[in-house]
């Protein structure tokens, strides 16, 4: 898919919630290895949200953010599409607090997004279309998750919280979408029933047939349709559910582990799922130097990916980090907790009478 | 909380919408309707006034014994914050250690869940404080 006109990013930032855990605290309640599973996972810990934060906390921060890097006007954004698993009401839309929270609300569209680990990326397509088209000249696309892993379960040992929100407009932009591509089929890797507050999941089955396919199927497909080699782009940025699962993805497709290392996070914050490549994006964009060409392939269960082919412009190198901080400086700032304040944080024990 | 009175606080607490009067310039949050210091020459001459976040700390404690529902945050930082127009506001002091508080402490407004009606009611969000380096 190609857009007519030229559409990109004139915004960008991430949040991710201070507190973290690792993987040995987590296996010791569990009577397993956490610190080798750890190792296996490329997991050293994961970030946990405060019980005062949620996916509105976090893509309201990250939208802010993005905004202030942007300077684009609340009453000029026309559109806010907010993509996550974990959004706070089932139904009534994360996307129009977060609208109000920014004052750009009334006059624009809104709605939330949901496919699994890859909703903030189907935001972007939204709004680049609706930017393309002509429709709207800024937009909103946010990813965030505040994921759940039952207790005990191997998601216990990944499932984060992060998100990461774009302005998607057509002028000033700091980085150029060239071309963005889809995979999608019916996949049964990982899914929640409605009601439920734990997923469950395939085991195996997430990697071969789920995972590896379609990364793998959808990347192909966009160096297909460009024209172009693993070895063309500075950096790759792949969807995250551990630290194993992209290095495996990015070595199989000839992609070099310098291209995709600015863009891993998973191993200091654990899989941020909606969060995951747009706060992957967000890093590598960090890193980013004017010309520098960035491919990234999202990945959400059920299932599909989206790749995109973005260019940075010269405006990158007048990002001010005054007042926005940088993905790695936000990663920096934490503070280790045990899982016994981790189960009460994330409502895994219940108050006596609650 | 009656749903239309946190609707109707949705302004001030997401995104700290006070007054202003025409007459004197003074900034009110939460917003007022009359000026106490011009009075009639305030009626109908109040406008709105966006907060711009920012402020530091007067004087902070930590609270052990809290109130029931922030009980999960316990203990929590509460502070009262001079915002830069002037006005003080009482909140939550997140993201930051109660030992590396201390008063003139420079703070921005992030929004946070603040509490909820119940575990099938609405959920209440509004602004807490966290540290700048400005």
């Amino acid at each position: 898919m190609k857009t007519k006109e030229e559409v990109g990013i004139k915004g960008y930032a991430g949040y991710v919630p201070r507190y973290r855990i690792t993987p040995k605290e987590i296996g010791d309640v569990w009577g397993k290895d956490g610190e080798s599973m750890g190792k296996g996972l490329r997991i050293e810990s994961k970030s946990v949200p405060s019980p005062d934060e949620d996916v509105v906390t976090i893509s309201t921060q990250s939208a802010k953010w993005a905004m202030q890097r942007a300077d684009v006007d609340s009453q000029d954004i026309e559109a806010i599409y907010v993509g996550s698993e974990s959004h706070p009401y089932a139904v009534k839309p994360t996307a129009t607090i977060v609208a109000a929270s920014l004052a750009a609300s009334p006059d624009l569209t809104a709605a939330d997004y949901e496919f699994a680990c890859k909703a903030g990326t189907a935001a972007f397509q939204t709004c680049m279309g609706m930017v393309a088209s002509g429709m709207i000249d800024n937009g909103i696309a946010i990813g965030a998750d505040t994921s759940q892993g039952a207790p005990g379960d191997a998601l216990e040992y990944s499932a984060a919280a992060g998100g990461a929100a774009y302005i998607i407009g057509s002028d000033d932009l700091l980085a150029k979408f060239r071309h963005t591509c889809s995979y999608t089929t019916d996949t049964p890797d990982f899914w929640r029933r409605e009601g439920e507050k734990y997923p469950q999941h395939g085991g195996r089955f997430t990697g071969k047939p789920a995972y590896f396919k379609h990364v793998t199927n959808c990347t192909n497909k966009l160096l297909d349709e460009t024209g172009r080699e693993p070895e063309d782009y500075d950096y790759a940025v792949f969807h995250q559910p551990n630290g194993k699962f992209p290095m495996k993805a990015a070595k199989r497709m000839g992609f070099s582990k310098e291209q995709i290392e600015p863009g891993l996070l998973v191993p200091k914050i654990g899989n941020t799922y909606s969060g995951a490549v747009p706060l992957g994006l967000a890093a590598t964009l960090d890193h980013a130097e004017p010309g520098d060409e960035i491919l990234v392939t999202s990945y959400g269960s059920g299932a599909g990916s989206d790749s995109f082919d973005i260019e940075v412009t010269e405006n990158i190198v007048k990002i001010d980090d005054e007042n926005v901080p940088r993905i790695e400086e936000i990663i920096a700032d934490n503070e280790f907790i045990s899982y016994s304040v981790y189960a009460k944080y994330r409502e895994k024990i219940s108050e006596g009478g609650a | 909380m009656p749903i239309p009175r946190f609707w109707r606080e949705i302004e001030q607490r997401y995104k700290g919408i006070g007054s202003r009067c025409k007459n004197c310039g003074e900034i009110y949050f939460p917003p007022r309707k009359v000026c106490p210091e011009c009075r009639r020459e305030s009626f109908q001459n109040m406008e709105e006034y966006e907060l711009e976040g920012t402020g530091e700390v007067v004087t902070y404690t930590e609270i052990h014994e809290p109130h029931q529902e922030f009980e999960m945050l316990s203990p929590y930082i509460l502070a009262i914050v001079e915002m830069d127009e002037g006005v003080r506001l009482t909140g939550h002091l997140v993201n930051v250690d109660y030992d590396e508080v201390e008063s003139g402490m420079r703070v921005e407004a992030s929004m946070r869940k603040l509490g909820e009606e119940s575990p099938k009611g609405l959920i209440y969000y509004g602004y807490k404080f966290w540290p700048i380096d400005d």
